[in-house]
């Protein structure tokens, strides 16, 4: 084997460097978002005024309706949940160089092959050995999916764009049928219950969450988060992955194999999307349904990109879109709901235009302090 | 019916599927060359398609409706996810439900085989991708274009500014695109919540498969198109589950992906945004 030039770089660290490095890093990455969603606020404002209604009336509702109350928090978080998963998956995808338009089928194949295990495994399989089973076979399901992309990019040149985009239509498909022919609840689109593998709602620990959706699976998303921040930035494979999304050129000078990283790359992207299947077949309604997915994978997209591709900041672009969208169904009543809807492409709009330009100022402001 | 009238049956229901993917792709091609991603076709589309059902039940006349579809899928020519819940949003305030429109008549109801041949869009949508073939290849416009896509720096020390000429990009491919919206919502006689149904992707894919050329792009086109109408043809016919029958396109093109058009290389500079 080569000598790897690709081992993470030594940072010169001085005492006094830190202090100023850390001040200036937190603004880098505080300062941008704030001013976006500011940005976004006023837009909103002025959609609000625009079909008659006071802003701040509106607002009020909207928060009301979501961290207002427990119910409300505990759609928030079971929505998150599955944004924190896709988005994850598409930023692992991004970091790579890599467009993953296929987290909804990716997350419709996790929740699919997890309802399988559940079936197979016999009633009354203690849950310490079915839950981790079924968190495996939501990555696998994921990742077989994923991996497609992968290897005919690697292997055959195809445009994982295309394919991505492709195998959303195959296995959308490919599971209607499965279910609409082989296995479901007759008048349903959707699979018998599971036998083993629930995951607890948190209206079972603490009734106050009475009615919502959220379960114990979301712990699993700091977790998620924490392992892709490991991964991307502490392990060789991640640097590797991080460099060939940079510069694959470059990458392969140094002695990477490109169309493995772009292989691994889609794997573990598709297994972290059929992660977020666990939230909603395990935690929420313990069985497979046609359609569940609808939607998650694309909004991966924007939470991928609002949260810069961190996992840090895509926990918080996770709950920021969930809180939108369970927000909608609360201001209903005053404003079409479907607001929203342009809300969160206002959010995505500013953040990927104001992000570069705050960060732009900033810099040169430091550069005028310095000289 | 003879052999004859099914065959020009099934040509006429390909060009018919096809014009919305021959325009959208057109215009994704030029975007891409300029070094534009352009995932948000499906979004001028349905911008278009609304526009055009607004402007033709609001101020009459076919010709206006395009019109105000151009510049519908222009003025909001922002993401996809945007447009979708903005054509929600004001399909709420301009008809008073959120999902449908009221009817439109269009270019007029022609009834017969040949019917579908009166629309002009759908001669346009065939006469735009020599078009944009030769915008791109046979102008300075579309040099600059070119080099903007390929090699922003160099376009720029000889002083081409690449922005305007990516901003022109775009909204020449957003006029194109939306065109292909009104010409879906003139098919249907109306605009329906999320009616463009992923074909803006198909035509990003068409784009891709036709290696950034106009004319392999509007083959890329045509092809999808004669695989949808097989697909169709299929369904009515066979016991196959209709599911299988659906997945005939989007196999197709993986295969033909992998197998036949082999590496596909972007515009060097696509997504990147010079200093």
């Amino acid at each position: 084997m080569t000598t790897r030039v690709l081992d993470v770089p030594a940072v010169q660290r001085g005492p006094l460097a830190v202090r100023t490095r850390l001040r200036a890093g937190l603004e880098e990455a505080l300062l941008p978002p704030v001013v976006a969603l500011l940005v976004a606020l006023v837009i909103g404002d002025l959609l609000i005024l625009a079909v008659g209604q006071p802003p701040g009336a509106v607002y009020r509702l909207l928060l009301q309706g979501t961290w207002g109350n427990a119910y409300g928090l505990g759609q928030v978080l079971f929505k998150a949940t599955t944004l924190a998963f896709t988005g994850l998956a598409v930023a692992v995808g991004l970091r790579a160089g890599l467009f993953n338009i296929g987290a909804e089928s990716q997350l419709a194949a996790g929740g699919f092959v997890v309802a399988l295990l559940g079936l197979v495994l016999p009633a009354g399989t203690p849950a310490l050995l079915a839950i981790p089973l079924g968190l495996a076979a939501a990555a696998v399901g994921g990742a077989a999916v994923g991996v497609v992309p992968g290897v005919l990019k690697a292997r055959a040149g195809a445009h994982e764009v295309i394919v991505t985009i492709m195998l959303n239509f195959i296995v959308l498909a490919l599971l209607n049928w499965i279910v609409a022919a082989h296995l479901h609840v007759p008048e349903t689109l959707h699979t018998p219950e599971v036998h083993a593998g629930a995951i607890p709602r948190l209206a079972d620990l603490f009734t106050v969450f009475h009615g919502s959706a959220a379960n114990l699976s979301l712990l699993l998303t700091p977790v998620a988060a924490a392992g892709v921040w490991w991964f991307l930035f502490r392990t060789r494979r991640g640097y590797e992955l991080r460099a060939v999304g940079l510069q694959p050129d470059a990458a392969e000078y140094g002695g990477v194999s490109v169309g493995g990283v772009w292989t691994r790359a889609f794997a573990l992207s598709g297994a972290l999307a059929g992660l977020g299947g666990v939230n909603f077949v395990l935690g929420y309604k313990h069985y497979y349904e046609d359609g569940f997915a609808s939607g998650a994978g694309f909004m991966g997209i924007a939470v991928a990109l609002v949260g810069r591709n961190h996992p840090v900041g895509i926990l918080v672009a996770a709950l920021l879109f969930a809180t939108l969208s369970q927000g909608g169904l609360a201001i209903h009543a005053v404003v079409p709901k479907q607001m929203v809807e342009v809300l969160q492409a206002v959010v995505i709009l500013a953040v990927v235009v104001s992000v570069p330009e705050v960060r732009r100022l900033l810099r040169r402001s430091r550069r005028t302090e310095a000289a | 019916m003879s052999v004859l009238d099914t065959v020009l049956a099934l040509v006429l229901q390909t060009l018919r599927i096809a014009v919305p993917y021959l325009f959208a792709a057109a215009g994704g091609v030029l975007a891409e060359r300029a070094g534009v991603i352009s995932l948000t076709l499906e979004g001028f589309m349905l911008g278009g398609a609304f526009g055009a059902v607004v402007g033709e039940f609001y101020l009459g006349g076919a010709w206006i409706g395009v019109g105000v579809g151009i510049a519908f899928g222009l003025a909001l020519a922002a993401i996809h996810l945007l447009i979708v819940g903005v054509t929600r949003f004001f399909l709420r305030l301009a008809f008073g439900s959120s999902s449908n429109s009221p009817r439109i008549a269009a270019f007029g109801e022609t009834g017969g085989l040949l019917g579908s041949l009166a629309s002009p869009l759908l001669w346009l949508g065939l006469v735009t991708i020599p078009v944009a073939a030769w915008l791109l290849y046979r102008t300075p416009f579309g040099l600059r274009v070119r080099a903007a896509g390929e090699h922003p720096d160099a376009a720029a020390s000889v002083g081409v500014s690449v922005p305007r000429v990516r901003y022109a990009a775009v909204l020449i491919s957003g006029a194109l695109a939306s065109l292909g919206g009104v010409y879906l919502a003139f098919e249907q006689h109306q605009f329906s919540d999320q009616m463009t149904a992923g074909r803006g992707f198909i035509a990003v894919a068409a784009v891709i498969f036709g290696r950034w050329n106009p004319l392999l792009a509007g083959g890329a086109c045509l092809l999808f198109a004669a695989a949808e109408t097989l697909e169709i043809q299929l369904q009515a016919t066979t016991a196959v589950p209709s599911q299988f029958i659906g997945m005939i396109p989007y196999i197709l093109t993986i295969v033909a992906l992998a197998g036949v058009v082999g590496r596909s290389v972007a515009p060097a500079a696509l997504g990147k945004i010079p200093d």
